[in-house]
């Protein structure tokens, strides 16, 4: 019997980087097939060919279903062929209703005009068939998002998808929640649907997988039956590679308490009984690098907006810096207090892409560089040009617009504005992702320099060998709860992995 | 290992800002002539430009208000109900209860700040989107004229209040006040070349900073030659100017200022940067609420009444010169030099237009149709970014 899909030697490259490296790939019909990795090592970017985003001709190797060599030009055809994607953000319109929404596209018509007994019958039939008590005339903006992603599922079948994909798609689930979503996903089971699940919750792959591919750094490291696995062997399987010698080895001294955090919640905005980070505790001492790892979704970079006072939801906790209790709502009270925070995503949070390098650089250290009321073209220009020379920015001239700069020197523009406001504590929320390997380096020089010089930094990575190589101490997040902290001698990928998938 | 080459303070490239005001002054240059030459020499006579400043004023003011408005990424859809609104209690004041002409300015100007607070602190904490409260804000407050006035016309009788609008600065203090400016200028050019010199950034050479200094200076004489050459600097131009000079000084040289680009930006980055965006939006419109009680007292002088449709249509001027003078309506981008001149282009228009009789709906058509070709044209030269 042929299987119901088949990638064969897959290969994926983006400008610098083989993405995926000849993966192979295939789903039984009726199969629960669980794809894990580290992040980045190419799950998303797999399911992104197989669902047609990158179109035939962006990408090496073949797809075939039901023994059929297939080429998709773009997602509709993917999606006759019985594919269907299920994104960890929901791809819903969140103003029209149940109905509407699982036909988008696709409604009953006749000469353009809906048919709308047409539409809410047979969403009525197929949201009962799935035993999904959801009235179907509700806007979806009013479920919560468990039951939005049932609604995203009833979708993908009403389709006819044969083949499911679920990109982490408890993430933001509770754990009731959860359970309906694995009920439902045990009943398509039993009607032959192929399901390709992405998470990085183990526990939930072990519950719920027949097989369990691993991918790492672009190539598969292996397909096994889930039965002969175990949490230790995935790990090590995830893992399995050695921490590059790019890291300068450099002894840092520690001083006193910079920060201390107790008993810190943060809760979802979208969900506001779930806490995004879950009684948190945790210091940093001055001159001492605290790496924070855990997979997509742990809560970490919610971990630092709710510290510096930049979380939109509810938080509770004490935050205490050099030992004195200190009361954080904004942004700028966190500035005042001396810590400055180089967000994740530069070009949504970190800068004014049309303004120049001077102007993004002086704008969070304003006050101090020029003065309360009035600018100081003059005192901004020596602060700026000052930390873009030390930095090694590379532009013609500090009037370069950031836009047109490269993510290097846009990273290296973002961490001048912090350091700019003379910070005691320095946040990095993936200080290095989407740059190259020469200006991470650079990158990496700069964050032992600073420790050196005494400031406390609290790093979030993504990138495994990146918080091994550069952290004194390293926290594990796991769904918002602290699960695991190891001093540098400790930490090994295997240990830490094992926190970051929730598993002791 | 690359050779890091130094970062010096200012490339060779010409900046994208000042290339748009220079394609700006060659296109107002153009319709100078333009008219000068169909109207046989009458356009760029002294009495037809003391009126076309004349014209500006109003717009001009409201256009610097605005243009700040534009750049914090919001609009202010209300300002020619407010200005009609202001004008109407400083018309009640005076003319229906007697008072005199002190509370009659400040009760024009602090209803017109209160309405801005109002507006902005809407926006703010409220989030409404800009448009639809100012867009209300355009209905409700023409209504308010209506009610205050039972929908007539208010005369105005007290003189010194109409000198506000009507009267001209003598010819000895527009020399006076020329001389004053020049002082200014050459002030803050050798104080800019000695803080420069003292951080290292250039080296204050006296030709250079007299060359520079030279281009404002001539324009303050000429300026001041040609008001006095029919009957002196009109007030309400001497007050536009001042506030041209204050929005300048704001957007340039404020932390303030400053906030506004990086909150029309990019709200998040600002926002994760310390800046309190609600706080400034309240007081950008707050400022521009201010600005258009000014605005509102010069009008209403200046036509000697305050009448129930006064300031109609007053906003959309105000927008179309700032975007005529580059602003993006989606924030971050424009000057107040560029919003002035748009006033001026705008206003130019209106004025030649008339001298040629050109008629009503004509000229709507050509003013609309300018107004899209000049954001076409500038969007045609910005390619990406």
């Amino acid at each position: 019997m042929n299987p119901l899909l088949e990638m064969r030697a897959v290969t994926k490259e983006f400008p610098g980087v083989k993405a995926l490296d000849g993966v192979t790939f295939d789903l039984r019909e009726g199969e629960f097939h669980a794809l894990v990795g580290e992040n980045g090592a190419g799950k998303s970017t797999l399911m992104k060919i197989l669902s047609g985003i990158y179109p035939v001709g962006t990408y090496g190797g073949e797809i075939v279903i039901n023994g059929e060599k297939r080429e998709f030009q773009n997602i509709r055809e993917a999606e006759a062929a019985g594919i269907a994607i299920i994104f960890q953000e929901l791809s819903l319109v969140k103003e029209l209703t149940v109905s509407e929404n699982i036909f988008l596209g696709r409604e009953p018509s006749r000469f353009g005009v809906i048919n709308w007994a047409e539409l809410y019958r047979k969403s009525a039939e197929m949201l009962k068939e799935l035993h999904l008590p959801i009235n179907p005339r509700t806007p979806v903006g009013n479920l919560g998002i468990g039951q939005q992603q049932l609604v995203e599922i009833a979708k993908a079948l009403s389709q006819n998808a044969r083949i499911l994909v679920l990109d982490e798609p408890t993430a933001a689930l509770t754990e009731t929640e959860v359970e309906t979503l694995f009920e439902i996903l045990r009943k398509l089971k039993t009607r032959g649907v192929g399901m390709i699940y992405i998470s990085h919750k183990l526990d939930e792959v072990f519950a719920m997988s027949d097989r369990i591919t691993v991918l790492r750094d672009g190539k598969t490291v292996g397909t096994h039956a889930t039965q002969d696995l175990n949490n230790e062997k995935v790990i090590s399987l995830m893992v399995g590679r050695e921490v590059g010698d790019i890291f300068p080895k450099t002894e840092h001294e520690f001083g006193e308490i910079a920060l201390e955090v107790k008993n810190l919640d943060a809760y979802d905005l979208d969900n506001p009984n779930k806490k995004t980070v879950d009684n948190i505790s945790f210091n940093v001492r001055k001159g001492e690098v605290l790496g924070i790892a855990g997979l997509m979704g742990a809560g970490r970079s919610e971990l630092l907006m709710a510290i510096f006072g930049a979380w939109f939801g509810k938080t509770s906790g004490e935050t205490f810096i050099e030992g004195k209790k200190v009361s954080i709502n904004t942004p700028s009270d966190a500035i005042k207090n001396g810590v400055g925070f180089v967000t994740e995503d530069r070009k949504r949070f970190g800068l004014i892409l049309e303004q120049t390098i001077l102007d993004n650089m002086t704008l969070a250290g304003l006050k101090q560089v020029s003065g309360e009321f009035l600018t100081h073209r003059s005192r901004e220009t020596v602060a700026a040009k000052a930390a873009a020379n030390s930095l090694r920015v590379k532009a013609s001239s500090i009037l370069t617009v950031a836009g047109t700069l490269s993510g290097g020197n846009q990273q290296k523009v973002v961490l001048g504005k912090w350091l700019l406001t003379k910070p005691k504590i320095l946040f990095l929320d993936e200080p290095t992702r989407g740059i190259d390997v020469g200006a991470k380096q650079e990158i990496y020089a700069e964050i032992n320099k600073l420790a050196k010089e005494g400031l406390a930094i609290v790093m979030v990575s993504s990138e495994l060998p990146e918080v091994l190589g550069l952290s004194d101490r390293i926290l594990v997040l796991h769904e918002g709860k602290l699960t695991g902290e190891f001093s540098k001698t400790e930490a090994t990928p295997e240990k830490v992995m094992a926190a970051a998938t929730g598993y002791q | 290992m690359n050779e890091i080459k130094e970062i010096k303070e200012n490339g060779f490239k010409l900046q994208t800002s000042s290339l748009r005001a220079y394609t700006m002054i060659g296109a107002l240059i153009l319709i100078w002539l333009f008219f000068h030459w169909q109207t046989g020499g009458i356009f760029l006579s002294y009495r037809n430009l003391s009126n076309l400043m004349l014209q500006t004023s109003v717009t001009g003011i409201l256009a610097v208000g605005m243009l700040m408005v534009i750049v914090s990424g919001n609009i202010d859809l209300s300002v020619g109900s407010v200005l009609g609104l202001a004008g109407g209690v400083s018309a009640v004041l005076l003319t229906s209860w007697g008072y005199g002409l002190a509370p009659a300015i400040l009760a024009a100007i602090a209803v017109a700040v209160a309405i801005g607070l109002f507006h902005g602190v809407l926006v703010a904490y409220l989030n409404i989107p800009a448009f639809i409260v100012t867009l209300g804000g355009l209905l409700a407050w023409r209504g308010a004229i209506k009610g205050i006035s039972q929908s007539e016309t208010i005369p105005i009788t007290d003189g010194t209040f109409k000198s506000i609008g009507q009267n001209y600065v003598a010819p000895q203090i527009g020399w006076i006040l020329a001389a004053i400016g020049i002082a200014a200028v050459l002030f803050l050019a050798f104080r800019k070349a000695r803080t420069q010199k003292e951080y290292g950034l250039g080296d204050a050479n006296l030709t250079r900073i007299l060359a520079e200094a030279l281009l404002p200076i001539g324009a303050i004489v000429v300026f001041i030659f040609v008001m006095n050459s029919y009957a002196g600097v009109p007030i309400p131009v001497l007050i536009f100017l001042v506030i041209a000079l204050v929005g300048f000084f704001i957007t340039n040289n404020t932390t303030f200022g400053r906030y506004l680009y990086a909150i029309g930006g990019n709200s998040d980055a600002a926002r994760l940067s310390g800046i309190n965006n609600k706080v400034n939006i309240v007081k950008v419109f707050a400022l521009m609420g201010a600005l258009t009680g000014i605005a509102a007292l010069i009008f209403t002088a200046r036509v000697g009444s305050a009448s129930p449709d006064a300031g109609v249509l007053k906003e959309l001027d105000a927008i179309a010169a700032c975007v005529i003078g580059g602003a993006s309506l989606m924030g971050g981008r424009g000057t107040v030099f560029g919003a002035c001149l748009g006033a001026l282009i705008m206003s130019s228009l209106d004025n030649g237009m008339s001298l040629l009789n050109v008629r009503d709906f004509m000229q709507e058509l050509i003013k609309g149709t300018i107004l899209v070709a000049a954001v076409a044209v500038d969007m045609f030269g910005r390619k990406d970014l």
